[in-house]
């Protein structure tokens, strides 16, 4: 399993993103941002961060990244990709997933643990997960509040692509959503950091199952 | 005060020193060299009042690699791996304007950092402010704890602790330390010296702009008038405030430690106070080289700015390092990856022989490398020969009378349950604001007794040691006893890095006080450092680093002495987290330590935060008997480490006895565990609230095991109660519900904010 964590300018999750996959027995190695091809990668993360100094709003620059184009591509031939917080918010910028994030309610940075409900398998990161399953993983984000309209957000719940719920909404999320996939459930993108909770020493290692889902998970086998 | 009649006086130099120039130079200075004087002899970055008094520190030990004077003080942690700690201040910008202030007090302290090599693996943040039912102090508060989130969390650095201290003395001076540890292979290390003539000077990051002209001596070396309160602060001292670009400082610090990896820095030094100037005298004394600098190379956001100007400018986000020739393609390809300018400004030139037949390192400050010569200034006269002051000290008279007001002795026992509850903030308002985790270290986070951090970063050969930092101060046992209350604060400082396991391996200080000029000030500076020496050298602890912060007085009026004490330690084994303050059901719990500050006297409640809450600020400290540390600190440390080593345990939680005494630690464990506890009576409201450092709650599932060892270690100890049920008792003092704690501690800081 080869993946490939984008580093954008500001990015500085790319290591804790790296040493995760590492621990999990995958090849991972940084892309930079100014790559234009992602041939012989298995799977993609984009790590949080400050792409681009998150000028304008989040993923806004980072949107038109070369790589970006890369990512598309990857993504429309069925790769894997991950988007970790500056990364989601990167995704959905890009178009690669629906709607958008705002600030968080209370308009402060948030870094704390949340818990995290699994709300659907059909994803490669939750492949491996059961739907219902508590997991403690942090979030730490300010524009983690996550927004659509009607339409997409009716798209997602009939198409199972809602993946990751808080318990206890820490940000104003609409319908506490913490995590969605595409239609394919190849593209995922969540705020929390399932990254930092790989192990008891660091307070959790309830990022593991959702982790492992993502680097052992063919796409092909996910059921929709 | 008036305005200064003279360019020198308007520069911030008295007339002493313009003569002292003159005789250094042998002329007249001209406009440019006296500006150059103005900011490098200013008492920010010459230390003139304080340096005769550091001296007395001890700085060395066997595992220091760089002690004070450097960017930032360097340890050998082992496994070929060194730790680099810098504490600062950046007290007076945050005064005014609090959100630039605090940000780009990160920004500097990170550069501190990395310029020796280490890639910054976090920040601590000690905080002062005054009473928040002022709403100036509010809009403070959010505004440095919004500077530091907004600027740490994008550069990408861990904000894993500090320190959140109310106090009406820091109404006008706010105070905003801040604390950085980084970590490099051992081989890595390099120091901000110039050396080599035909080297390049090569300016790295951020254009040079108008702002920040004068933050060294306008601003940080001076007071606040105050006159019309604490209000109208100084405003047109805003332009001397510098503002950040944590995203510029991100792609900097990738760069310089891509161009550190590849071997192709000789040296290199960080542009922070006094800007430019700072950074080519420095280096070329350090290195004994000339250094010659082109101001028109110097990379400009604005037209028509002068030579001072340019050469004092504290634009943040910038660094100058010294290469080889040989290296410029290389150092400009890894610049523009990272999209990090990078300037030609200097060539290192030999030193010059003048009509004496001396030989002087000469920094000249030209039009064109070839052009005309605007200024001609020995280097080491602007890095190493400011003035050195011995200023008048003077224990104040009105001492003995505030001593003599001892709230040990009348202040009324009132209601302990209310008085504990008042004492109780969790600061978690504030850190929640802070990205804590970052790196995958964070062990122990904001929020407990010291922080805790697997040592293991990008680059870094594998380890399985971590490393412990805790920031404290007292300025309520400092105001009383300088000298006693920083041994004290050294002492604490140790205490809470045992609580993770840690052994304290090395201190970096941030002294900041009052106005040097006043004799009662430097009275409290040099007992401070005496205070410090005395217990450092009684521990054995070098003091690696440091910074003195002067001149906090508005109006006329100092703060209390506050020298705030970073202490950085290690553990050799982290592979398990250490207790936390989460006992269990049934657990006992013991107070480790002395039960008496010494003998039978009773409690000192003198520099409490209990008499402090009563306005009682008087009374007598009283001084920890060091033998009985000496066994009782390495008890807990070993007994904590054990656990994080892996071993199986009956110790179930620790915690330091801090401010606010032992009530308030036993209340503050309570809230956390969410479990009550029975504690019998105590020795009235003086043991529930009474401070002093080197003892420990601490909770064991099996006391007959845990008592054997603290016997044989000969460590003191009492059993205080047993854990359990949804209240805290205390014999008949306290009796408050386990919810009432927790909700209580948890609301205080947030429901202060709100209020209008």
């Amino acid at each position: 399993m080869r993946v490939g964590v984008v580093v954008f300018p500001g990015s500085n999750c790319e290591y804790d993103a790296l040493a995760a996959m590492t621990s999990l027995g995958a090849d991972a190695e940084l892309v930079w941002h100014s790559t234009t091809e992602l041939e012989g990668f298995d799977a993609i993360i984009l790590p949080g961060g400050f792409a681009h100094g998150d000028y304008l709003r989040p993923g806004a620059l980072a949107r038109f990244s070369p790589v970006m184009e890369a990512v598309t591509r990857f993504a429309a031939d069925g790769g894997s990709v991950l988007g970790i917080c500056n990364g989601f918010q990167v995704l959905t910028e890009a178009g690669l997933l629906p709607g958008a994030l705002q600030k968080n309610r209370g308009l402060t940075f948030l870094c704390q643990p949340t818990t995290l409900v699994v709300s659907s398998t059909a994803s490669v990161l939750t492949s491996r997960a059961t739907v219902g399953r508590e997991l403690v993983i942090p979030i730490n984000h300010f524009s983690g509040s996550y927004t659509c309209d009607d339409a997409t957000y009716d798209e997602l719940v009939a198409n199972d692509r809602i993946v990751l719920t808080y318990k206890d909404n820490p940000n104003g999320s609409r319908a506490d959503i913490a995590g969605i996939a595409n239609e394919g459930g190849n593209v995922v993108g969540l705020m929390p950091h399932p990254e930092r909770a790989m192990s008891t020493l660091l307070g959790s290692e309830d990022g593991r199952i959702l982790l492992e889902s993502f680097v052992t998970a063919p796409v092909a086998s996910l059921v929709r | 005060m008036n305005a200064p009649a003279s360019l020198h006086g308007a520069l911030g130099l008295s007339d002493d020193e313009f003569e002292q120039i003159k005789t250094v130079l042998g002329r007249e200075p001209n406009h440019l060299e006296l500006a150059l004087f103005g900011v490098m002899w200013s008492e920010h970055c010459s230390y003139k009042s304080s340096r005769l008094h550091l001296r007395r520190l001890p700085t060395t030990g066997a595992h220091v690699l760089v002690g004070p004077g450097e960017n930032a003080g360097v340890i050998d942690a082992g496994d070929g791996i060194a730790v680099a700690i810098r504490i600062e201040s950046h007290n007076h910008p945050s005064a005014i304007e609090p959100y630039q202030g605090a940000a780009t007090g990160v920004g500097g302290i990170l550069r501190d950092v990395f310029t020796m090599g280490a890639r910054p693996l976090a920040v601590m943040d000690p905080l002062f402010f005054g009473e928040l039912t002022d709403a100036r102090q509010r809009w403070l508060v959010e505004g440095v704890v919004s500077g530091i989130s907004g600027y740490g969390n994008s550069v990408g650095v861990p904000t894993i602790g500090g320190e959140l201290t109310f106090d009406d003395c820091y109404s006008a001076n706010p105070l905003v330390n801040v604390l950085c540890v980084g970590a490099l292979p051992k081989e890595r290390l390099v120091l901000g010296v110039a050396s080599g003539v035909g080297n390049l000077a090569v300016l790295l990051g951020s254009r040079t702009g108008r702002d920040g002209i004068g933050g060294v001596s306008v601003l940080a070396s001076a007071g606040f008038s105050g006159e019309e309160g604490a209000a109208s602060i100084d405003e047109a001292k805003r332009p001397s405030v510098q503002v950040g670009d944590p995203y510029e400082e991100k792609r900097l610090i990738e760069a310089c430690l891509a161009l550190l990896d590849g071997g192709y820095v000789v040296g290199i030094q960080d542009l922070g106070g006094a800007g430019l100037v700072c950074g080519t005298s420095e280096t070329a004394a350090r290195g004994g080289v000339g250094m010659d600098v082109d101001v028109t190379a110097v990379p400009l956001r604005e037209l028509g700015m002068a030579p001072y100007e340019i050469m004092t400018s504290e634009s943040q986000e910038r660094m100058v390092a010294i290469i080889t020739p040989e290296n410029l393609a290389a150092v400009q390809e890894i610049c523009d990856k990272w999209e990090v300018r990078a300037s030609v400004v200097g060539h290192v030139v030999a030193p010059t022989v003048g009509a004496d037949g001396v030989s002087r390192a000469m920094l000249r400050i030209r039009d064109g490398f070839d052009g005309e010569i605007l200024a001609e200034v020995p280097a080491s006269a602007l890095a190493d020969e400011a003035p050195l002051y011995d200023r008048p000290r003077q224990r104040p008279d009105w001492l003995d009378s505030v001593l003599a007001d001892d709230p040990t002795d009348d202040e009324p026992v009132g209601n302990p349950n209310d008085d504990l509850l008042d004492l109780l903030v969790d600061p978690a308002w504030v850190y929640r604001q802070y990205d804590s985790q970052l790196f995958l270290n964070t062990v122990v986070g904001p929020g407990r007794d010291a922080a805790l951090l697997r040592l293991a970063g990008p680059g870094l050969p594998a380890s399985t040691k971590g490393i412990a930092i805790s920031t404290d101060s007292n300025p309520r046992w400092c105001a009383l006893d300088p000298r006693l209350g920083t041994a004290l604060t050294v002492y604490e400082g140790v205490a809470n890095l045992a609580c993770v396991g840690a052994t304290a391996k090395a201190v970096v200080n941030c002294l900041n006080f009052g106005n040097p000029e006043h004799p009662s000030v430097m009275w409290e500076l040099s007992e401070s450092i005496d205070g410090m020496a005395e217990a450092c050298n009684e521990l054995n602890l070098p003091v690696i680093g440091g910074n003195v912060s002067l001149y906090n007085e508005s109006g006329g009026n100092d703060i209390d002495p506050t020298p705030v004490m970073g202490l950085l330690g290690v553990i050799d084994h982290l592979i398990a987290p250490p207790p936390g303050w989460n006992w269990r059901y049934g657990s006992t719990l013991v107070l480790v330590g002395g039960r008496y500050a010494y003998g039978d006297a009773p409690f000192p409640l003198g520099g409490s935060r209990w008499a402090t809450r009563r306005h009682r600020r008087g009374g007598h400290l009283t001084g920890v008997k060091p033998e009985a540390l000496h066994a009782t600190l390495p008890f807990v440390t070993s007994e904590v480490a054990s656990i994080c080593g892996g071993h199986v345990s009956d110790v179930t939680a620790v915690h330091d006895v801090g401010g606010g005494g032992l009530a308030t630690a036993l209340a503050e464990m309570v809230a956390v565990t969410g479990i009550g506890a029975r504690i019998e009576e105590l020795d009235g409201h003086g043991e529930l609230f009474s401070e002093f450092p080197g003892r420990f709650v601490m909770a064991t599932n099996d006391l007959a095991a845990f008592s054997a060892r603290a016997i044989g270690a000969g460590v003191p100890f009492a059993i205080l109660g047993t854990a359990g049920g949804d209240r805290l008792t205390i014999g008949s003092a306290i009796d408050l519900s386990v919810e009432e704690i927790a909700s209580r501690r948890a609301g205080a800081l947030v429901e202060a904010l709100e209020a209008n």
